[in-house]
């Protein structure tokens, strides 16, 4: 594990605060992109240059750093949609629950049963972190976008916990996660311009009007 | 302990309004003009001090308290406060509380001397800077809660001793770098510097600290402005310290040391005013809480 | 005569002192002198008992027979009632001196008599509780004094607000005393007799339920959050001098029962300070909140009560998680903050209420937002209200900063102890800076907005300056503000004595090390005030010649109004915005539509979060469903009665037979 882990690790951890209290979609896109950059580093970093590595970096940043934005960013445009204006749940609340979750995360990772060479980096809690966040974000927006960044940040979570068990799990594992993402976002991406053309609006609020 | 005293003293008084200096050079390079002379903010006080009072029939003494506390409080602050390597010459157990709490004493002036006038402009100025610095306190005790966690003492003297290099290169260097973008974002609060504050407009309503002196005039004015810039040296000088915590071993070098950190913490507000453009005014609180949270997740860091 | 002899007759003589008053005519103003004369001789007493007790001549308790089961006669004056005697006694003299022309005899025929009688009842109840070493005796005096609290509160009872507030507060204080009957009744099963135990003697085996009566009997005396619902009323409603009393001295018997009462055992729960330190500073940030929505200036302080209740309690918790976890200074930091914010927020608050109450005595109306421009009417009054702000407010160099400091060096104690569950206890310390904070632009509003400015009504442009009678007992109080603000150390052995008789974990020697940096503190701020002086003398002087013939710059109108200024709901507006989550203000009116508005009118106001958002709805839901219940069972057909009549024997047969 060299010096470079935690310094990523942090910010990561600091991307998950922005994107919690940002308006901006675009910004939010961008920095999750980042995120998932950064991320495609972690196994170099953690695991050193072996070709497991590389190609776990590689097909990461593919994806993570620029197709999904390069989707989402097409999305926006066709959508024509900047701000995710009226969150559930305020900004500043969220901002603050987010860092309540990451202090849970951060004590709650010292008391999981983990190996002991676990215990010590961030990494078990920047998951965590990240996982919460993900879910947050998840619940607090109303825009499907917004609910989509939430995925992507929930699935940069479980590539952390991924990239510290990569030496025990098949590389099938993570191409399955990535698998299921994109399937995710493409679903997504046909839901979204179904709602826009048929309700004129991509709140998923619109939705619970099809219940019973 | 004399004279320590004096270098501290001499320092400040003499160094702090070129601070002001470089600051409007950097912005003035950014724009493409030559700019005023570095030396500007002297002349400028040096003609206040020459001027006449004006003052509203509204007023009573507190009108005047309000430079009077917001010159001394700076000055009594840095006696607290190491200027980079030199120790500074009153240090006792705690002594960081009292550092933060002098200058409440100084906004709690400077807003009761806005509201003596009975302008509703300056009201305004008023309620906006004590908004603000509210949400701006917490955000300064979770950094020194780090800092003390960090070094094992109470004084700022302790707090921002040499252990700092070593613990920059340890894994709190994460959480150092958290509460030094904090503090640099507090520095920017309290001194009403761009993003959050403009320095150069008064006649906007969206000014927050500017428009409580704006009924100052003379002797008091450049009180006020000397005042200012006493602060953003002694605020300068605590991230300065905290960012490069080096030591050369002789005083005079220290001292040069200490002066060049300053200067390049000139610049970079410099640059930040000239590259960014002010905050809405109901972001403001956001960005605060914002900090605030940092801070605290900091602290969480080092707690670990 | 030795210091218990004082001290019963410090008691006497308060007491009585409005007695001969009742056999005097309604209008003279003889009766009032002699009050006022009887109760400063028995403040002098008790401050020579005290005196006595502190200069080391200390006497053994006294105990005398007492006819009433379990009941004894037992006195103490350890240094733990002595600290809490002080601010009680210089509080009490101030306002009975106040009282003579705040509330004279000619003036208030119908009330005068009987508000000096419980002014001197409540007095001597307190005193008596104080130095009580009997739970039966304790209780007598917490009882006089709550019952004397009350008649205070509704001395006016001729208006339906003061009857409501006074009713409140009886409620109250009475479920309190229901809380503290159950404490002493575990007490005595645990101790074996209602004699107070010696510190540190009691088992902690069974201690949980007698901590949490305590918390709730205790608490709803000090006013702690969610249980303080009796206090903005009942302070707002009494007479201003009243009100210092019961702000300054009444709550804190309160926090002197709690403090005695975690005393007694001899281990401490962990979670006990956590609780505290949990509810220190929920009240401390939701009071001060609180505090900023007001706009009568009465209330607004009695909501800072609550806050620096909060501040107190914060010192307490943390001294019981030092107690919890063997840590010496930690203790000896807290507790001494915690009690030495009691003595300084009976000073400071006494004096914000007297000067309140100067302003009130001018103006005649409690609203801030009638006032403005008093500083140039009242000069004395308005500098000695800037003192008392600056005090409470937390800011050097007055006393509120020396307590404060004390609690905050504690929450970094704290921070730095080996223990690791103890670094959550640091967050008191940022609690405390946003406490300070907003309790910093509180007082900023409610100074510039009475003082300063122009006034914003005729009642207050005609305003007159106070008596001397007003002035003086409120220098005394800034004098005794600045007196401990600028010679700390001076306090620092009454301290330390207090630390040591409240536990025995911590030593002189430790309080002798943590409270060294006192004399730093102090320094500094006599360095502020030369400094300060001197360039404000300067700057005096060289300004003095500048007439003041200019209007200040009207924001470019043509014809300014002093109701342009800014007001106290206008100035306060940002920072409750921010706390809408938990104050949850009432906004009418405020907007403005098209180009050519018409007049239009924007009001805010904040009831209290917990009595008139959760407790009043609440009751008036049961008070509806019990109607409901009732016009059921009690429907007027009376074969429905007999089948009642007899399924009660029926019900009793069967009880009987089983």
């Amino acid at each position: 594990m060299t010096a470079l882990t935690n310094p990523l690790l942090l910010a990561v951890i600091l991307i998950n605060f922005f994107t919690l209290g940002s308006t901006r979609l675009g910004a939010c896109i961008r920095i999750v992109a980042i995120q998932g950059a950064l991320l495609a580093m972690l196994p170099l970093a953690i695991h050193g240059f072996t070709l497991h590595a590389i190609l776990l970096a590689t097909g990461a940043f593919c994806f993570k750093g620029l197709l999904i934005p390069w989707l989402l960013f097409r999305a926006i445009r066709e959508v024509r949609i900047r701000r995710e204006l009226e969150p559930i749940i305020g900004f500043v609340p969220t901002l603050a629950l987010g860092v309540l979750t990451t202090a849970g995360a951060f004590l709650f990772a010292d008391v999981l049963p983990l190996a002991a060479e676990h215990h010590e980096g961030l990494l078990v809690p920047t998951a965590l972190a990240t996982m919460f966040a993900g879910f947050l974000l998840l619940i607090s927006r109303r825009k499907a976008i917004t609910q989509v960044l939430g995925y992507l940040m929930l699935e940069n979570g479980i590539f952390v916990i991924g990239v510290l068990l990569s030496d025990a799990l098949p590389l099938m594992v993570e191409a399955g996660v990535l698998l299921d993402l994109l399937v995710a976002v493409f679903v997504m991406g046909i839901v979204m311009n179904h709602i826009s053309r048929e309700f004129a609006t991509i709140n998923t609020e619109g939705l619970s009007a099809l219940k019973e | 302990m004399i004279g320590s005293l004096a270098l501290h003293v001499a320092l400040l008084l003499l160094f702090a309004p070129l601070l002001q200096g470089v600051i409007n050079k950097t912005k003035a390079w950014f724009a493409g003009r030559v700019g005023a002379p570095l030396l500007q903010p002297y002349h400028d006080l040096a003609r206040l001090w020459r001027k006449g009072f004006v003052f509203s029939r509204t007023t009573t003494w507190v009108f005047l308290a309000g430079p009077v506390v917001g010159l001394t409080v700076p000055v009594l602050a840095a006696l607290l406060l190491p200027f980079g390597a030199v120790p500074a010459p009153i240090s006792f157990e705690g002594d960081l509380i009292l550092f933060v709490y002098l200058f409440g004493l100084s906004r709690f002036f400077t807003a009761a001397a806005a509201l003596d006038t009975g302008s509703s402009f300056e009201g305004m100025g008023a309620a906006r800077e004590v908004t603000f610095s509210c949400l701006a306190e917490p955000t300064v005790l979770f950094a020194l809660l780090v800092l003390a966690r960090l070094s094992g003492g109470l004084s700022l003297n302790r707090l921002l001793g040499d252990h700092l290099l070593a613990a920059w290169q340890s894994g709190a260097g994460a959480a150092l770098g958290l509460i030094l973008v904090c503090l640099f974002v507090v520095l920017l609060v309290e001194n009403s510097r761009i993003p959050f504050d403009d320095p150069n407009t008064h006649l906007e309503l969206t000014m927050i600290h500017e428009v409580m002196v704006l009924d100052h005039s003379g002797p008091a004015f450049g009180m006020i402005v000397y005042g200012a810039a006493l602060k953003m040296m002694v605020l300068a000088a605590l991230l300065v310290r905290l960012a490069l915590p080096w030591q050369t071993g002789w005083w005079a070098t220290d001292v040069a040391v200490f002066l060049a950190e300053l200067f390049g913490v000139a610049i970079l507000i410099g640059v930040i005013e000239s590259t960014m453009a002010r905050l809405r005014l109901p972001r403001v609180p956001q960005v605060l809480i914002g900090t605030m949270l940092l801070s605290m997740f900091a602290l969480v860091l080092v707690l670990r | 005569m030795d210091n218990m002899t004082w001290l019963v007759m410090a008691i006497v003589l308060t007491a009585l002192a409005g007695v001969p008053g009742l056999f005097c005519r309604r209008d003279g103003s003889g009766a009032e002198r002699l009050a006022c004369l009887l109760t400063l001789a028995g403040c002098a007493g008790g401050l020579t008992a005290v005196a006595l007790s502190l200069s080391g001549t200390g006497t053994p308790p006294l105990t005398m027979p007492w006819t009433v089961p379990a009941g004894a006669f037992a006195l103490e004056l350890d240094p733990l009632s002595a600290l809490f005697l002080l601010p009680l006694f210089v509080v009490v003299a101030a306002g009975s001196i106040y009282g003579l022309r705040y509330w004279p005899q000619r003036q208030n025929p119908a009330n005068g008599r009987k508000l000096r009688l419980f002014y001197g009842l409540i007095s001597a109840a307190m005193i008596l509780l104080m130095v009580a070493r009997n739970g039966v005796l304790f209780l007598l005096a917490w009882e006089v004094m709550a019952l004397a609290g009350f008649f205070l509160i509704s001395t006016q009872d001729h208006k339906e607000e003061v009857r409501r507030a006074g009713f409140l507060y009886l409620i109250a204080t009475h479920t309190g005393t229901v809380a503290l009957i159950g404490l002493f009744a575990l007490l005595d099963h645990a101790a074996g007799s209602l004699d107070f135990p010696a510190a540190g003697t009691l088992p902690a085996a069974g201690s949980s339920a007698m901590f949490l009566l305590a918390l709730l009997g205790f608490g709803m005396k000090a006013g702690l959050m969610p249980l303080h619902i009796w206090l903005p009323g009942a302070h707002a409603a009494a007479p201003s001098h009243a009100s210092a009393l019961l702000s300054g001295v009444m709550i804190k018997t309160g926090i002197y029962g709690l403090v005695r009462f975690t005393s007694f055992f001899a281990a401490i729960p962990a979670w006990w300070g956590w609780t505290l330190l949990a509810l220190g500073a929920v009240s401390g940030i939701l009071g001060v909140a609180l505090a900023l929505a007001q706009h009568d200036i009465k209330r607004l302080l009695a909501y800072h009560s609550v806050e620096n209740i909060g501040i107190i309690v914060l010192g307490l918790g943390l001294a019981l998680l030092g107690r919890s976890h063997q840590l010496p200074e930690l203790v000896t930091l807290g507790l001494a903050g915690c009690l030495l914010h009691v003595v300084n927020h009976g000073l400071f608050k006494s004096l914000l209420f007297l000067s309140a109450g100067s302003v009130i005595h001018a103006v005649g109306s409690r609203q801030l937002d009638g006032y403005g421009g008093l500083l140039k009417r009242q000069p004395w009054t308005g500098l000695l209200f800037l003192g008392g702000a600056v005090a409470i407010s937390g800011l050097p160099p007055f006393n509120g900063f020396i307590s404060e400091w004390l609690i905050y060096l504690g929450a970094f104690r704290a921070l730095q102890a080996p223990v690791a569950t103890l670094g959550m206890a640091a967050l008191t310390a940022p609690a405390l800076a946003l406490i300070g904070g907003l309790a910093l632009a509180c007082f900023v509003k409610v100074f510039g907005i009475a003082f300063l400015g122009e006034p914003r009504s005729a009642a207050a442009a005609g305003a007159g300056e106070a008596p001397p009678a007003m002035l003086v007992p409120m220098a005394i109080l800034l004098a005794a503000c600045a007196w401990i603000g600028l010679l700390p150390t001076t306090l620092a052995p009454l301290l330390s004595a207090a630390v040591t008789s409240w536990s025995s974990e911590t030593t002189a020697a430790v309080s002798r090390t943590a409270f060294a940096p006192l004399a730093g503190v102090s320094l500094v701020g006599w360095l502020l005030l030369l400094l300060a002086g001197g360039i404000g003398f300067w700057l005096y002087r060289r300004a003095r010649q500048t007439a003041r013939d200019n209007a200040t710059w009207g924001c470019g109108y043509r014809c300014p109004t002093p109701r342009m200024q800014y007001t106290a709901c206008s100035f306060a507006d940002g920072l409750v915005r921010l706390f809408q989550f938990s104050l949850w203000s009432e906004r009418q009116g405020g907007q403005v539509a098209g180009l050519f508005p018409a007049t239009t009118s924007f009001a805010r106001h904040t009831p209290d979060a917990v009595l008139d958002r959760l407790l009043r709805p609440l009751f008036l839901q049961i008070a509806r469903l019990l109607r409901r219940i009732r016009a059921l069972v009690q429907n007027g057909v009376i074969a429905i009665y007999l089948l009642y009549v007899a399924l009660t024997v029926m019900a009793l047969l069967a009880f009987v037979t089983l």
